[in-house]
Parts: C-alpha cells; sequence; structure tokens
C-alpha cells in the first residue's frame, strides 16, 4: 500500500512534466498532440547518445554521483537532450502542424499528430533498435525505508522526485512572476490582441513548444532511470499524460501537476485490486470517471 | 493459377470489408468533421459481438448463443453503436479534441479488457468456436470464399448506396453545413450536438459491421486483430482517398491494403534476415509519411469530393 | 499643408486577396487632432484601422506616419512606429490582472514601474483595483485598461475601433471625451465610432466611407451643420415630413 503510493508518487512526477507541455500546446494551439509522448522517447534516447558522447571524451564524468546510478554525465546529457527535444519539437512544429495551422484546418491538426507520433517512434525503433537499453547497468540497490509496512526506495527515485518539484517550481515562477509568463497567457487567452499587444506570436509558439519538449525530456530521462529505455515510452505514456491533462484541465499548469499525480498515483493503486494486465486502461478510467463528473477539469476554463 | 486466384478471391474481401469500415470512417470525419481515434474499439466491438451472439456455446467463456447469423452480424454492430454512444454522450458536447482522445483510449482500453477478461472474450488465446454460416453446405473452401465475397461485396454497395443517398438528402447537408459552420448551423435552429451524435454513432454502427464480417470471414478473433495498427490503416486509406468523398475511400482502401501487403511481402523476401524484425516498423513510418503527406500536400486525397457547396461559392466571388 | 500625421494614400485592402473591402480610400490625420471615420456597417471603417495597424493585409496603396512608409507592418511591431490601436472588443486580456496586462505591454520598456504608476495616476478607478483579474472590470473599466494599455507605450497615434460600443451613455461620454483630451496634450487620434453624434461634437475632422470608398469628407463642425449628413447619421428629420 505504502509502497504504490510512492510509487505511484513517483510515476506521476514524470507524468506530470510531460503533462504541463502537452496542456500548455493544446491551450495555446487547440489541438489534442497524439506526438507529445514522443518527445519524451526523443528526450530519453537523445540522452543515450550525449551520455555515450560525453562518457568517451571526458571518462571521469562517468563517475556516480553519490549513491545515485546518475552519473555527472548523464546529468550534462539531459541538459543537452532537452535543449535538443526542444528544437525538435519547434522543428515538428514549422514542418508539420505550422503549415496545417496556415491552412485553417484546425481538425487535421489531431490528425497529423497521429501521422507524426507514428513517424517519430517507429524512425527511433529504426536507428536505436527495438530492444530495452538503459543508461546504466549497474544495478543500484533499494534502500529499505521501512520493513513493516514493506517501503523500499531507491536514491534515483529521490533524485527524479526532487528534480521533477524543481523544475515545475521553476516553470511555475516564470509563468506567475515573469512578463514571458505574461506572454504565454495572453496568446493562449487572445492570440490576436497579443499579436496588436506587441507580442510576436511565432516567437511565443516556439517558446510554448520548447518549454514542453524540455520537459518531456526531462521526463523521458527520468522514466528511462526508473525503468529502462525503448521505442515504445510514448505509446506507453500517450494515455497517462492525456489523462493527467483532462483531469487537471486544459491550459491549467498546476492542473497538469496535480493530474499527473493523481493519475500516477491512481494508477499504481489500482494494480493493488486489479490483476496487473489491466494496468493500461486505468487512465482511460480516470478519464472516464471525470468526463462525468467534471468534463472540464480540476481547474479548466469552460470549454465549447 | 487456382493460387493466384484464391489470393486474390481472399485479398478482394479483405480489402472490401475495410472499405466498409473506411466508409463509416468517412461519415464520421469526411461528412461530420468527427475524429476518431480508436476506430480499432468500434471494429473490434463488431467482431467479438458477432462471434459471442453466433457462436457455439464454450464452456470456458460466456457468449456463444448461436444466434441465427443475420443477427448475430447485426447484434455485432449495434454493440459497436452502443459503445459510440456512450463515447459520443461523454465527448461530444466538449471540445472537438475531447473526442479523439476519449475513443483513443477506448480504443486502448477495448484490447486490454479483450486480452485479460478470459472469461468473456477468450483473453490472448482470442474467440473460437465459431462456424461460419452455411459453412457445411458448401464442400468446397474456395468456392465458400468466392460466395463469401458475393455476399461483402452486396454489403459493401448497400453501405456506399446508403451513405451516397444520406449525403445527399437534406441530413446530409446539415451534417456538411455543422462540419463547415457549427455556429451558423445552431443559429438555424438545428441541434448540431444531436445531429453529430446520430452521425458518429451510425458510423459506428458500420464500422461494426465492418469488424462482424471480418472476424466471420477468420471465424476467429484475438486481441492481435484490435490493434492500434488498424485504426492507422483505416485513417490512411481515408486520407488517401479523400475525406468525403466516399467512392475514393473505396479506392484508397484498396490502393493502401495493396501497398501494405505488397510492402510487407517485399519487405520479408527481399530485405536482408537482420532488417526483417524491422518490417512492421518500416510499414508504419510509411503509413505515418502517407498521413502527414497526404495532409500537407494534398489534404483533398487523390481523389477530392466534388460536392462542396462552400468552396465553390467561395470561388465564385 | 498643415502638419499631417499619417497619410494613407489609395489605399485597397481586404482579408482575402480577391475580394478587397477597401477599394480604395484617402485620409489623412493632423499631428494631435481627433479624426474621425463613419459611414454604415460594411463600409470599411474598421477594416481601414486595421489597415494601418497591420493586421488587414494592404494590396495597394501607401500608409506613412510622420513620413515614414509604415505599409504592412507587422501587427506586434506598432509600438516600435509609435502606433497603438484598441480594438472593438476582448481588447483586455480577462486572465491577466490589471497591472499584468499593463506590464505585459510595457515588457520592453525600462522604466516600466514608473509608466505604470503615471497611468495609474491619470485612472485611479484601475489603481485600486489593480491586483484583480481584468475579467471583473465593468465595460467602462475595460475600455479605459484598453485604452491605458494603448497609452503605455507613448504612441504618437492610437487607432480606436468604436471604444463607446456597449456602453452605457454616460461611460460612451466618458470614453470618448477622453479620447479628445489625449488629443491636447499632443496625441493623435483616428476614431471609428457608430455613435455619430456624440462623436463628432469632440472630433475635429471627418471622413465619411461608403462601400470601401471615400464618400465626403470636412471638419466635423462643417458636417455637424449639413442638413444630409445630419439627416442620414444625426436621427434630423427631412424637411417637411412628420
Amino acid at each position: 500500500m505504502i509502497q504504490s503510493l510512492a510509487d505511484g508518487i513517483l510515476v506521476g512526477a514524470i507524468v506530470s512534466l510531460g503533462a504541463i507541455g502537452l496542456t500548455m500546446v493544446m491551450h495555446m494551439l487547440r489541438f489534442a498532440n497524439f506526438s507529445h509522448a514522443e518527445l519524451l522517447s526523443i528526450g530519453a534516447y537523445s540522452a543515450l547518445v550525449f551520455d555515450a558522447l560525453f562518457s568517451g571524451i571526458l571518462p571521469i564524468l562517468a563517475n556516480k554521483i553519490g549513491p545515485l546510478s546518475m552519473t555527472w554525465a548523464l546529468i550534462l546529457s539531459m541538459f543537452c537532450a532537452m535543449g535538443a527535444t526542444g528544437l525538435s519539437a519547434v522543428l515538428i512544429d514549422r514542418f508539420v502542424f505550422k503549415r496545417i495551422r496556415d491552412k485553417g484546418d484546425e481538425l487535421s491538426m489531431v490528425f497529423a499528430s497521429f501521422g507524426v507520433a507514428l513517424i517519430i517512434r517507429n524512425v527511433l525503433g529504426l536507428i536505436f533498435g527495438l530492444k530495452s537499453q538503459l543508461y546504466s547497468n549497474d544495478i543500484v540497490f533499494a534502500v529499505m525505508v521501512s520493513s513493516d509496512p514493506l517501503l523500499l526506495i531507491k536514491p534515483d527515485q529521490v533524485f527524479v522526485l526532487l528534480a521533477a518539484l524543481l523544475i515545475m517550481l521553476v516553470l511555475q515562477f516564470v509563468l506567475s512572476r515573469t512578463t514571458l509568463g505574461y506572454a504565454l497567457r495572453a496568446v493562449a487567452e487572445n492570440p490576436s490582441l497579443a499579436e496588436v499587444s506587441g507580442i510576436r506570436l511565432s516567437w511565443v509558439i516556439a517558446l510554448v513548444w520548447i518549454i514542453g519538449g524540455m520537459l518531456a525530456a526531462a521526463a523521458g530521462v527520468f522514466y528511462g532511470l526508473n525503468n529502462h529505455i525503448n521505442p515504445v515510452i510514448g505509446r506507453d505514456l500517450v494515455l497517462p499524460i492525456f489523462a493527467a491533462t483532462i483531469v487537471g484541465g486544459i491550459g491549467s499548469v498546476f492542473g497538469a501537476v496535480l493530474g499527473g499525480f493523481i493519475v500516477g498515483i491512481s494508477a499504481n493503486m489500482a494494480l493493488l485490486i486489479l490483476p496487473s494486465g489491466y494496468s493500461p486502461a486505468v487512465p482511460f478510467m480516470i478519464i472516464l470517471v471525470l468526463l462525468l463528473v467534471r468534463p472540464n477539469g480540476l481547474f479548466g476554463e469552460t470549454q465549447t | 493459377m487456382m493460387g493466384l486466384i484464391s489470393y486474390l478471391v481472399f485479398f478482394t474481401t479483405i480489402a472490401s470489408i475495410l472499405a466498409i469500415a473506411v466508409l463509416g470512417l468517412n461519415l464520421q470525419w469526411g461528412n461530420t468533421g468527427l475524429f476518431n481515434g480508436g476506430v480499432v474499439a468500434f471494429f473490434g466491438a463488431g467482431a467479438y459481438g458477432t462471434l459471442l451472439l453466433g457462436g457455439a456455446p464454450q464452456a470456458d467463456h460466456i457468449g456463444g448463443f448461436n444466434l441465427f447469423y443475420p443477427l448475430a452480424l447485426i447484434g455485432g454492430a449495434v454493440a459497436a453503436g452502443l459503445l459510440a454512444w456512450v463515447v459520443g454522450r461523454l465527448t461530444l458536447h466538449l471540445r472537438h479534441d475531447y473526442l479523439a482522445i476519449a475513443t483513443f483510449g477506448v480504443a486502448v482500453t477495448f484490447e486490454n479488457i479483450m486480452r485479460n477478461a478470459q472469461g468473456f472474450s477468450g483473453g490472448a488465446k482470442g474467440l473460437r468456436g465459431f462456424t461460419r454460416p452455411l459453412e457445411a453446405w458448401v464442400n468446397d473452401g474456395l468456392t465458400y470464399n468466392v460466395l463469401f465475397l458475393l455476399v461483402v461485396s452486396v454489403l459493401l454497395i448497400c453501405t456506399y448506396v446508403f451513405l451516397e443517398r444520406l449525403i445527399r438528402s437534406p441530413y446530409g447537408r446539415l451534417l456538411r453545413a455543422i462540419r463547415e459552420d457549427e455556429i451558423a448551423a445552431r443559429s438555424l435552429g438545428k441541434n448540431p450536438g444531436k445531429i453529430r451524435l446520430a452521425a458518429f454513432i451510425t458510423g459506428s454502427c458500420i464500422i461494426g459491421l465492418a469488424g462482424g464480417l471480418y472476424a466471420t470471414f477468420y471465424a476467429f478473433v484475438s486481441p492481435q486483430d484490435v490493434l492500434p495498427t488498424l485504426t492507422f490503416q483505416l485513417w490512411a486509406m481515408l486520407i488517401v482517398g479523400g475525406a468525403g468523398n466516399n467512392r475514393g475511400a473505396i479506392i484508397g482502401t484498396f490502393l493502401i491494403w495493396a501497398a501494405w501487403t505488397a510492402s510487407g511481402w517485399s519487405l520479408s523476401r527481399f530485405a536482408p534476415v537482420e532488417l526483417q524484425i524491422y518490417t512492421g516498423t518500416m510499414q508504419f513510418i510509411l503509413i505515418g509519411l502517407v498521413i502527414v503527406g497526404m495532409l500537407l500536400w494534398r489534404p483533398q486525397g487523390l481523389f477530392p469530393e466534388r460536392l462542396v457547396v462552400s468552396q465553390s461559392g467561395r470561388k465564385k466571388n | 499643408m498643415a502638419d499631417v500625421l499619417l497619410h494613407a494614400t489609395d489605399i485597397v485592402a481586404g482579408y482575402v486577396k480577391d475580394l478587397p473591402i477597401l477599394k480604395q480610400v484617402n485620409i489623412e490625420v493632423k499631428r494631435a487632432s481627433l479624426t474621425l471615420i463613419i459611414g454604415p456597417n460594411g463600409a470599411g471603417k474598421s477594416t481601414f484601422i486595421k489597415a494601418v495597424a497591420g493586421v488587414v493585409p494592404v494590396t495597394s496603396g501607401e500608409i506613412t506616419l510622420a513620413g515614414q512608409r509604415i505599409t504592412g507592418i507587422r501587427p506586434d511591431q506598432m509600438a516600435q512606429h509609435s502606433i497603438a490601436y484598441v480594438p472593438q472588443s476582448d481588447n483586455i486580456f480577462r486572465s491577466l490582472t490589471i497591472r499584468q496586462n499593463l506590464e505585459l505591454v510595457l515588457r520592453k520598456s525600462n522604466s516600466s514601474a514608473a509608466r505604470i504608476a503615471e497611468l495609474f495616476a491619470r485612472f485611479p478607478a484601475l489603481a485600486t483595483k489593480h491586483s484583480e483579474k481584468a475579467g471583473t472590470l465593468s465595460g467602462g473599466q475595460r475600455q479605459m485598461l484598453a485604452v491605458a494599455m494603448a497609452l503605455a507605450v507613448d504612441p504618437s497615434l492610437i487607432l480606436m475601433d468604436e471604444p463607446s460600443a456597449g456602453l452605457s451613455p454616460k461611460a460612451a461620454q466618458e470614453v470618448l471625451q477622453l479620447a479628445r483630451d489625449l488629443t491636447t496634450e499632443g496625441v493623435t487620434i483616428l476614431l471609428v465610432e457608430q455613435n455619430v453624434n456624440q462623436a463628432m461634437h469632440l472630433a475635429d475632422h471627418c471622413y465619411i466611407l461608403a462601400e470601401g470608398r471615400n464618400q465626403h469628407d470636412a471638419d466635423a463642425a462643417v458636417l455637424l451643420n449639413d442638413p444630409i449628413v445630419g439627416e442620414i447619421y444625426l436621427g434630423g428629420r427631412r424637411v417637411g415630413t412628420a
């Protein structure tokens, strides 16, 4: 029970990071982006590449940090992966979504995002192989926090949770206290007024993709650190991330964070009752319950 | 020679069944602008529904009601329609992409339940114990398949004619009006929510009918038949044919199905052995490229619809 | 010629390329004047100021501001060209607070706090609600905020699209009087109004557009006494009818 809660909180942190970017894109560009979860895969794999690169150039970086399986090289790689993923997100927008948006074909954006997801996922599979990979082959043992009730926690998990919370706090500060954050909210609320108020739309849209891509990359690395890296990370996480977004209410960053934790925790708790085979269906159950009870999410504005 | 004929019969049968599903999808997306991200769930509801209703009783799971076949087939379509009703009621009054998310979730969940609910669906090993209608009367396998193809073709034509009549009726014009300009349609005193729900359910019933035929043809259905792959394939078929155009949808289905089987065959035949496990991967990339490429460069499809009132009006001005 | 700030010559403009809403419009706005554009629905009044703002693409013709060519500027660069535009509706960000609305338009300025203090001194009603969401403001206060946002960047020209629409007569009078007052401080105002009677009494010069073309223009004082204009726009009655 306690163990499920702890695991759920960790999964929740990862889902939250993914959901923040998705909720911002869905709010500003008004489409459900089914390729958002693939950004987690891009992040996880690019960190793998950077990690090999840094560890090769500067072997000293490949030393582990304290009790973690994390190395300095991987931390550095994570930042590089965040940049690379943010850039990928902007490029995908330029090449696909922006061109469809410019045609005024709003409905087709969702459709296109399916195609984009399919391409990214399988190109990654083609490049990196279909087998699962790990950042580190060293086994890190979990620390027994308590024996009754049993609670095992890996140092990595504590690190991931703290890092995720830190990232969310930084983002929250940017959105609520800086004019950059106001600009993002302004564009989401009224793009044409934002433009005549001196905001360059294309910049703000690029910024949203960069933020979304960076957070997704961090989530991907964290996921890879706790599980393993394979081309279907996106496929497995797309529904939990959507569930978190809908639970939180489209456009609410705070809602996405809370939604992520709700989805992560309830998915783990549900497995106490349900056979484990049903776990992929749990996020949809959550969506279903929410649509019945509070269709606009916990913090969403009324949508039409 | 017989081998070729029997393969052609097999190919045409599957393609025609998929064409029925694509026609149903076209009613949802092409005519009404509803994005169904989980087509396979409705297809699967029809497939499982038909076999559960029409199959022989089984010891290890429920179902097997030995229902008269046409009733079982209709029952499968109704099951798909019921699923659509539930999803539609929950999401169609919300932002348009909620439907996409919910249907996508339904498909994941549907496959998941079929894989796990042993006592209902037979679990991962699938649903057996179904005898194809009249199979005992026809001794020869090929003859039976030809007869089955005839039935499927008749149903395809019926579906086509039904949908063509529907979209040319005042109701069809209403669907287009809602797709093009919901506010205007509402101001005319029409209730777009109800009309969209009806279109979504009708489309899903048609997709369910295709699923029922598919399961009948194989006399078997398993979770492998309801993977997201099928959703993507059906989408590619529709976008190639041209959303909103029923004839295009049928041609698109045959084209994509031919391309899919041909690419699978040639990859498995000519690609180096170590690349063989990537056959599916490469096919998915192709499907993704078809979808994105068509949306970017030829969103009206290879065979665009001719009956777009607003666009021709715009040009004249 | 007196000191003309805005010159618009032979403007053809519209949302769709082959469907111009403005077919040929010529407008001159004198520095520190209040110039009014009126005309029937669909005349292209709003389209004209949107064309100046860069929101609607200009197909042909030329617009200059203080001698500088500003035809087809990007709307987000208006402030750099010393122009501000107050749209007719939805002209404030409801989800941001009043202060945040102002900070947003001033985000490139170095002295935004000082400027906001000045604006709050001018609009005390906004100052008292500075940390409330702009969506909670009354109609008249929203227009105040919209004008304050325009004024914040210290423009030489403010384009106003029917600022009195939907307001009570009192609030309408206040916002139009505000426009008038601004001209005495050297700001030039180009105003589109349906509320012709009130606006005409405050304006210096008035253009009448119809079907995307100039129909007539004269000093507001002259037009006020023009029987035909009075009949059409000011609710006057034809002589001899009941």
